[in-house]
């Protein structure tokens, strides 16, 4: 099957300085895919690559199959959702949502009855006739959605769109943005900086980072088997220990912790030597059957869980969680505890 | 902190500034209602002398003048403000170009060149090139120097408007004239009124420049109420400098809330 977008080798350099290193990515059809990372990892700028903002300095982006890459942007069947929303001011609501399907040369009934719907879709009907400086924050956030979907674009683009949202707003938003994208069926290439929001709502993710995709995967796939230290960290939180490979093979490896203590776990590398292990804090129990021996420095509240700030043996800094449960008694500062690694809570990273 | 009007002498630094500044226009208005035929001596409220300007022996040379400032105004603050429009586009969505900071400095140096050596080098440019000197060196003269006053409100509020606005019309299929002409006019649109009023006004007051460029028995009126004067001032003058005055005080508070009104929807 053709995927939606086909982003193939690009490249884009300002001058000599290169945004993005040979990106290769296939989204396909009816797939909610986050593009995610820190600010000036390049994913806005590959965001604008497909919107056609930015111009490939060398590779293809493919939609359904046509290279689009030197299309000026009005002839691209993709729609975006801008980050502050860029409502046209002097435009009403309606006027807003209808302004796509004017361009495409809808007559004015049929885009009067579909902008309509659009606004019924976001449920902001009420609002048809008030200009946009009248909406609230969230309320023009979803103006912009409905002026995105109306011209059915074959692909939605949105740039960080919930960024300028407050807590709340942004939790409501993000179901309502998953359930849009399944009602539509329409392909959504969401970009953002906050993991929690790619985790809860894509179907596939792009970590990247310094111009690279760093690992494409499910939210399971890029928070339980991350392959380098910079998605590890990223994603979540993790602790990184640089160990030494005794035996590696079939993508399991066998480690030597500090300490001396071996274990076996799975591997993203096939090459022995030092790597680092990433250790996800809620996967390590305090138990007399140790894989590791460290003293407490503190413990942090944090509502729902107890943070647990530990050094290792030679002073490695360590933390792990325990659920706030009643029964759990927090151990006390300067105490020695053995740390017990739960099944899956260690991966090798490739680097 | 304390604000500056707690300042020593700040009650009496204004009320100097402002009577230096206003006095004399007050005078001239004040006057402008005298009965009388001295300029000095007060004979009752009248408006003798307004009627003086439409229906007097002067009536003829200034209507004709009146009527030279006004289609020169006209028609060189619209060519100057379309041409600003074209700089401004230029300068602040043309993204970096050679010659960019010179073109800045272009623009607005008659703001900056006295107005006396723009008067003198317009002349003799007109000479050079072997223009006779009349109604149409004064238009293009004035062209010239009202461009920087249409430019100035114009930058200033295309540089308040994000690109994204554009950029989301050419996203929604609009054209790169569609964009322009649907989005990007309509929003620059309080900024081109107050620099086209703006310009107008430079144009219908200029007189140093329209004195060394206008040739023979060409007047605006500026140039034509300086005519009277030279003659001795009567009290005419009074009514038409307070018309004039009238005319740019309502242009000008035109100009500010325009632009204003247009700031509070970016």
């Amino acid at each position: 099957m053709t995927a939606a977008v086909d982003i193939h080798e690009a490249v884009k350099r300002y001058g000599s300085v290169t945004a993005l290193h040979r990106v290769d990515l296939s989204i396909s059809d009816n797939e909610f895919f986050t593009l995610l990372g820190p600010s000036g990892c390049g994913k806005t700028t590959l965001l604008r690559m497909i919107a056609g903002f930015e111009d490939v300095t060398e590779g293809e982006v493919r939609l359904f199959g046509e290279n689009i890459a030197r299309l000026e942007p009005n002839r691209r069947p993709v729609n975006t959702v801008f980050q502050h929303y860029a409502l046209f001011p002097h435009m009403t609501v309606i006027e807003n949502v209808a302004f796509g399907l004017k361009m495409k040369g809808v007559d004015a009934a049929t885009r009067r009855g579909r902008a309509g719907r659009m606004l019924d879709m976001v449920h902001l009907s009420a609002f048809a006739d008030r200009m946009p400086d009248q909406l609230s924050g969230g309320q023009q956030q979803r103006v912009a959605l409905a002026r995105a979907l109306a011209p059915e674009p074959k692909v939605l683009l949105l740039d960080e769109p919930l960024s300028a949202l407050d807590l709340k707003l942004r939790q409501a938003m993000r179901v309502e943005l998953k359930q849009l994208q399944q009602d539509t069926g329409i392909t959504f290439i969401f970009v953002t900086h906050d993991q929690e929001e790619a985790l809860t709502m894509s179907d596939r993710i792009a970590v990247m980072s310094e111009g690279r995709v760093q690992q494409v995967g499910t939210a399971r796939d890029i928070y339980e088997a991350p392959v380098n230290r910079f998605v590890a960290d990223f994603i979540g939180e993790t602790n990184l220990l640089e160990v030494d490979v005794a035996r590696v093979e079939g993508g399991t490896a066998e480690v030597v912790l500090p300490g001396g203590h071996r274990i076996t776990c799975p591997s993203a590398t096939t090459a022995p030597g030092r790597h680092h292990l990433s250790i996800r804090p809620e996967r390590i129990s305090l138990s007399a059957e140790a894989d590791l021996t460290a003293t407490v420095d503190r413990v942090v509240y944090l509502g729902t869980d107890l943070q647990v700030m530990v050094r290792l043996e030679g002073g490695t800094p360590f933390s792990l969680r325990m659920q706030n449960a009643a029964r759990v008694s927090p151990p006390e500062p300067g105490a020695t505890v053995g740390l017990h690694l739960e099944e899956g809570a260690a991966r090798l990273l490739a680097d | 902190m304390k604000g500056v009007r707690h300042y020593p002498g700040f009650l009496a630094m204004t009320i100097i500034c402002l009577v230096v500044l206003y006095a004399p226009l007050a005078v001239v208005a004040v006057y402008s209602f005298n009965g009388s035929t001295s300029i000095t001596q007060w004979g009752g409220v009248s408006l003798r002398w307004y009627g003086d300007v439409f229906t007097g022996p002067e009536a003829g040379r200034f209507g004709q003048a009146a009527w030279n400032s006004l289609t020169i105004a006209l028609i060189a603050s619209t060519a100057a403000t379309a041409i600003a429009t074209a700089a401004a586009l230029a300068m602040i969505r043309g993204g970096v170009f050679r010659g960019r900071q010179a073109s800045f400095a272009l623009i607005n140096l008659p703001l900056m060149v006295p107005e006396i050596v723009i008067a003198v080098s317009t002349l003799i440019f007109f000479s050079t090139i072997g223009l006779t000197t009349g109604y149409l060196t004064i238009l293009l003269a004035h062209l010239t120097f009202c461009i920087p006053f249409a430019y100035l409100p114009i930058a200033a509020r295309l540089e308040g408007i994000e690109g994204h606005y554009e950029q989301a019309a050419r996203d929604l299929y609009a054209t790169r004239a569609q964009a322009f002409r649907l989005i990007l006019l309509p929003l620059m649109m309080p900024g081109i009124v107050s620099g086209w009023l703006l310009a107008f006004i430079i144009s219908l007051d200029d007189f140093i420049i329209t004195n060394f460029v206008k040739g023979a028995g060409m007047e605006t009126l500026p140039t034509a109420i300086f005519g009277s004067v030279k003659q001795g001032i009567k009290p005419n003058i009074m009514a038409i400098s307070t018309l004039m005055l009238g005319v740019s005080v309502l242009f000008v508070t035109a100009a500010y809330l325009i632009n204003r009104k247009g700031q509070k929807t970016p």
